[in-house]
């Protein structure tokens, strides 16, 4: 194996196994937070206890080892071909460790070979930029929480949804109540107002890079993702919808240009299993450090 | 903590509530999406499994062949269950089944099927696949591996101290219409 191949393959062992600390220290507040011994907290508790579990075992935390979703950032006249040549090669390695599961069906047959590598598998986006260095971010995004993911087109006339920020606000939380605990809350939201159907979702998934304790640098935003919270945190959904005290780890919401005849609100929710990590390779291909 | 042990009487299984917490031993079966399609088309099972007095867990783990040939459970948790709402109610029926472990809850025709056939939707902690993969001490055997692939194939697994929660149960009650509704008119109130 190359260097750039055996330095993603430790991105997604560490991925799959270890949970990142921004989310480890929120999981461990919300615990807390939760009534002793309802079956809230008891089930936080059981999350914690699978935390340590999967990190001392070097072990998927989730069965569900997800999309396999590659965001890359490299300097101008990077190879692209060869990065996803090793990306592929590690996904297969991955999957004969068990690191991930084989976890990738043709959609026409049915047919799943196992290897986790097809036609859009793993998704690799790619954004140059002027620095120098190549930076790697992964996120493992499993089906549970992608079904309860939605696209709400305003006005929604049925939540009474205008096109501004109250009624962005509407959907978000319509979308909150309608996952209830199925999406394996407490979740995080990542959310794009704006952009055309597939950019707004692609784009909401981009938000959920961002690390869990920032502040969204746009004014308007930053208060609609403390009120997101706050207000999904007292509907009383809870952990796994069990009924508790937090149902929202997080909400990190950006917004995209949209056409005057369009106003999308995309919402991609991540489950408490919030796999995501990132590397800064070296000239070589190795992994220089970690950036979560 | 409530033990319930294999076989799994419908005794046992009436005598749950929603809200209890219980650790489950014995044999279970796993089946997700493609075994529950299968089924509800009246697909036979294949010789060996009964679901009679068991328990179906909506799972598609994560396991590695050894160089023996035994199967070892490197993760385990639920998966979504709503998925199965179609299929469930007769699944239920048609194969005496006492308990569904799953993840998200069902909806009102798996519900009237617990009620009327004697069965629970028993809730594990979705995304908690190490503490579960723990509780599972051996892979008795592996069916449908070649012809639904490894996550969708049914897994005979021995379980010990497997923990759930009663989310609904054979009396008409469900935990997750409950939640529904009071955070439905708790969201009202804040728009």
């Amino acid at each position: 194996m190359t260097e750039l191949q055996t330095a993603l393959l430790e991105l997604i062992r560490r991925t799959s196994a270890e949970i990142p600390d921004d989310v480890h220290r929120a999981l461990l507040a919300a615990g807390a937070n939760e009534q002793q011994g309802s079956i809230a907290a008891n089930a936080m508790q059981i999350i914690d206890q699978n935390i340590a579990l999967a990190k001392n075992k070097s072990q998927p935390i989730c069965q569900d080892t997800g999309s396999v979703l590659f965001y890359v950032d490299c300097p101008v006249g990077y190879d692209q071909i060869t990065f996803a040549e090793a990306a592929r090669e590690a996904v297969r390695q991955a999957t004969r460790k068990g690191y991930l599961r084989q976890n990738s069906v043709d959609s026409l047959t049915g047919k799943n070979d196992g290897t986790n590598v097809g036609p859009g598998a793993p998704a690799l986006h790619f954004q140059q930029q002027r620095a120098p260095e190549v930076n790697v971010r992964l996120l493992l995004k499993g089906g549970g929480c992608e079904n309860v993911g939605a696209q709400y087109s305003l006005p929604h006339t049925a939540l009474g949804a205008n096109r501004d920020l109250a009624g962005c606000r509407k959907v978000i939380l319509d979308a909150v109540l309608q996952a209830q605990g199925k999406g394996c809350g407490p979740g995080i939201l990542g959310v794009c107002i704006g952009g055309d159907r597939a950019t707004g979702y692609e784009y909401s998934k981009q938000q959920l890079l961002r690390r869990l304790d920032d502040r969204n640098p746009v004014p308007e935003l930053d208060a609609l993702e403390q009120d997101i919270v706050q207000t999904a945190n007292a509907l009383g959904i809870g952990p796994m919808g069990f009924g508790g005290r937090t149902t929202l780890l997080g909400a990190k919401i950006g917004a995209v240009n949209r056409l005057p005849a369009s106003f999308f609100v995309s919402i991609s929710y991540m489950c408490w299993a919030y796999r995501r990590q990132g590397v800064t390779l070296n000239e070589a291909g190795g992994i220089a450090r970690w950036l979560y | 903590m409530i033990k319930l042990n294999f076989p799994f009487t419908e005794a046992a299984v009436r005598a749950l509530k929603v809200g209890d917490e219980v650790l489950i031993s014995g044999v279970v079966f796993t089946g997700r999406d493609a075994v529950h399609k299968y089924l509800y088309e009246g697909g036979p099972l294949p010789p060996g499994v009964s679901l009679r007095d068991g328990i179906l867990y909506h799972c598609g783990p994560v396991m590695l062949q050894q160089a023996d040939g035994t199967w070892q459970c490197n993760a385990a948790g639920p998966t979504t269950s709503i998925r199965e709402e179609p299929y469930q109610g007769r699944i239920i029926r048609d194969h005496g089944v006492r308990g569904v472990i799953g993840k998200g809850g069902m909806g009102e025709g798996t519900l009237a099927a617990c009620q009327e056939h004697g069965c629970v939707y028993l809730h594990a902690v979705g995304g908690a696949a190490q503490v579960l993969a723990a509780c599972i001490r051996r892979v008795r055997n592996v069916y449908f591996l070649e012809q639904f692939g490894a996550p969708e194939a049914i897994w005979e697994l021995d379980v010990v101290d497997f923990p759930a929660v009663v989310t609904m149960d054979a009396h008409g009650r469900s935990l997750h219409r409950e939640v529904f509704q009071h955070s439905q008119a708790e969201l009202a109130r804040r728009l």
